[in-house]
């Protein structure tokens, strides 16, 4: 396979949550998602309840990719940062540790540099958590630890989901 | 790649649909909009252009039910037909699980499916994946249409490995179910052997 693949551990998650939900205070920010680069979403912390996180996810992830193609155009190797500013709301995306999203909603409540501030801080140790997270991950491979959930499954399981 | 979250207990899958302009990779998805219950659905998403052709991608996420205590959840994308779309297609194809190649069963379109179906083999490779070890379908669409070829001559050209392969008519929604389900089940069965 080209990529290895994610997984997410009950403490790491809380490790992700405890810092996005500080980013939200000190950011003043309304919403906060981390969504992976193929556009699932991890976590997200505030007023998820008024959006559709499933499809913000997937469009981020797209935008992402896209703004992604765009800077190997032009010979750079990705931009970190995109922000969008809406009447009220505006969005602030950025690349964590190379390999997750980092999505903030804010509005005039907060500000674009106080936004950036903050985000610059959380992202490192966001990008110190997901290092973790790999390399727990590839131990976990490694050892052949069996407790991968799917490994018993059987085609009655599978054929269950479509009845 | 699938995204196992503990925390949530949770796993996601990405199916993509591939195939030449036109052949009914949308209808494939909004039929399977349709069809599913709405506590099993998200909003589908179409980047379209303004006579409705795919721009960038159509976006479904479905969820399927519980396995093991996993919620299972596959977000299906189609990618943008259109030949000179080719960077979209690149970017969609990242972080695959399934491929369902859509074929349209006329004969004048037999040259856009060999055609999409190299391109599709070209881009996987260029994104590390191999078309044969990924779980991987092909429906033959349009069965209903006049002057379609026979089934046999699509599989030759277009399925030498012998993969699954269905026929359907998407518009109606005939074989659309049957596809879907042959890739999901390849997925878990990958994910059961834990790659």
């Amino acid at each position: 396979m080209a990529y290895p693949q994610m997984v997410m551990y009950d403490e790491e998650f809380k490790q992700i949550n405890f810092v996005i939900e500080k980013l939200l205070r000190e950011a003043n920010a309304k919403v906060i998602f981390l969504v992976d680069k193929n556009g699932q979403l991890i976590s997200g912390v505030g007023e998820t309840d008024r959006f559709d996180t499933t499809s913000l996810a997937s469009l981020t992830a797209g935008n992402i990719a896209a703004t992604g193609g765009l800077a190997k155009l032009i010979g750079e190797k990705e931009f970190s940062i995109l922000f969008h500013e809406g009447e009220k709301d505006n969005l602030h995306i950025s690349i964590v540790g190379g390999r997750v999203i980092l999505v903030v909603i804010f509005d005039n409540r907060s500000s674009l540099g106080l936004v950036r501030l903050r985000v610059k801080k959380a992202s490192e140790e966001l990008t110190g958590i997901f290092d973790r997270l790999v390399r727990k991950a590839e131990e976990k491979e490694r050892s052949g630890v069996p407790e991968f959930p799917f490994a018993e499954i059987t085609d009655d399981d599978i054929d269950n989901l479509f009845s | 790649m699938s995204f196992i979250n503990y925390a949530s207990r949770e796993i996601n899958c990405k199916i993509v649909y591939y195939g030449p302009g036109l052949c009914g990779k949308t209808t494939n998805l909004q039929y399977v909009y349709q069809k599913t219950a709405p506590e099993a659905k998200g909003k589908m998403i179409s980047l379209a252009t303004e006579t409705e052709r795919t721009l960038f991608f159509d976006f479904l996420p479905l969820a399927l039910g519980e396995i093991r205590g996993f919620k299972t959840r596959f977000h299906l994308y189609t990618v943008p037909g259109q030949v000179f779309y080719d960077a979209s297609r690149k970017l969609i194809l990242k972080g695959v699980d399934g491929v369902v190649f859509v074929a349209d069963s006329q004969e004048e379109r037999m040259d856009a499916n060999i055609e999409s179906l190299e391109n599709l083999r070209f881009n996987l490779k260029e994104q590390g994946y191999d078309l044969d070890r990924l779980p991987y379908v092909v429906q033959y669409n349009k069965r209903d249409l006049p002057g379609v070829l026979p089934v046999e001559e699509l599989r030759q050209e277009l399925n030498p490995t012998g993969v699954p392969d269905f026929e359907a008519c998407a518009a109606t929604g005939e074989g659309v179910f049957e596809t879907l389900k042959a890739v999901a089940k390849l997925i878990l069965i990958d994910l059961k052997k834990g790659r």
